[in-house]
């Protein structure tokens, strides 16, 4: 029996059909933007409750006016300068914290009119109801860097060769397998610990 | 009559398009596998900040958003020039906020409605007076965990 030839099919309309996929696919969806600054909100306080006794030598103030100025600690400074001056601050360790332990891997002056120790040290933020978010989250960026960068230093020279960020960002995401989060979480406890962000922010002031 | 006789040779040769369609079909896939389905319109302005200490988050991860910022143009004859809220398709006050957190909160499974995380996506220009209105509500609803989304600084 002679072999029927099967007739090729015509794909000449396929690079139709593809671009019809193509130009539906470029309408529907975006290109999403999902990253950000993650932060924590303090909790709802009661009422009745006396805020704790700080010492001013433990706050380091930073506040935005509507203008989107800076004012740290009394002083005017530009946001490139922020980063350095907050590092400074919780690095300073002139003193020891609550357990009376003194801060051994802190590299600050020990300069007696700064924080005394990075448990105890304070970072109070405060805004104007005029700031914009612009300023406000360069502000935030900055100060967050500053942690970060601590603890960064910190997490390299415990652990050589392992990256701060890049292991927070693996312990963070969700399809990480358990183990390795596991492993993870003592080491970067151990750090978060050494500088814990206490980064308070005040309500706005109403003009 | 021979003036008008078809030239048979020296015309150029009709391009091969038969390489097209998987030209196309790769474009599509970049397409498919880097962006998004459009889940809101957005009917405000949006010129997020910058930032470079930013934590990406997973699309896995619960997360309820919260849109602000200046409307529209086509919007601004009936919604004003000021900033605004916009919770899913609508705009919206700061005092629907808390209403909008839980009813969102009650869509997620149980084990992850403590994990959820709300996601402001505000443009720069606003002022901070409506952010504190919206992180006071979102402190009355017990949803603190925020990330300010935010645009990765090129330097």
């Amino acid at each position: 029996m002679p072999k029927r030839a099967i007739p090729e099919i015509n794909a000449g309309s396929m690079a139709d059909i593809a671009f019809l996929l193509l130009i539906f696919f470029l309408v529907t969806t975006t290109f999403e933007t999902n990253s950000g600054i993650n932060r924590k909100l303090p909790p709802p306080q009661p009422e009745d409750v006396d805020p704790p006794i700080i010492r001013q030598r433990n706050i380091f103030t930073v506040v935005v006016n509507k203008n989107d100025q800076l004012l740290v600690e009394d002083q005017l400074m530009e946001v490139t300068d922020l980063r350095k001056a907050a590092m400074d601050f919780l690095d300073n360790g002139a003193s020891t914290n609550d357990q009376g332990e003194n801060c051994n891997y802190c590299k600050g002056k020990k300069d007696p009119e700064s924080s005394d120790h990075p448990d105890k040290a304070i970072i109070s933020l405060q805004n104007d109801r005029e700031t914009s978010y612009k300023t406000y989250i360069e502000v935030q960026n900055e100060l967050v860097a500053a942690y970060n960068e601590l603890r960064a230093r910190e997490y390299a020279r415990l652990y050589p060769g392992r990256d701060y960020l890049a292991d927070e960002e693996e312990y963070t995401t969700a399809k990480t397998p358990e183990e390795v989060k596991d492993r993870l979480k003592p080491r970067l406890e151990r750090v978060k610990k050494m500088y814990p962000q206490k980064l308070s922010e005040a309500e706005p002031k109403k003009n | 009559m021979s003036k008008f006789k078809k030239k048979k040779d020296g015309g150029l040769p009709p391009v091969n398009t038969a390489a097209l369609p998987d030209i196309v079909f790769m474009l599509l896939f970049f397409f498919m596998t880097v962006t998004v389905m459009k889940d809101n319109t957005l009917k405000i302005k949006q010129q997020l900040p910058s930032a470079d200490q930013l934590h990406t988050l997973d699309k896995k991860d619960p997360v309820i958003y919260i849109y602000a910022g200046e409307p529209l143009d086509q919007f601004k004859a009936k919604w004003g020039s000021s900033a605004k809220i916009q919770l899913n398709d609508s705009f919206k006050e700061v005092t629907d906020i808390a209403q909008y957190i839980l009813s969102e909160r009650a869509d997620f499974r149980q084990d992850q409605q403590n994990k959820i995380t709300t996601a402001l996506k505000v443009d720069g220009e606003t002022n901070m007076g409506l952010i504190s209105d919206i992180k006071q509500e979102l402190r009355d609803v017990n949803a603190l965990k925020i990330n300010y989304i935010a645009n990765k600084k090129s330097e």
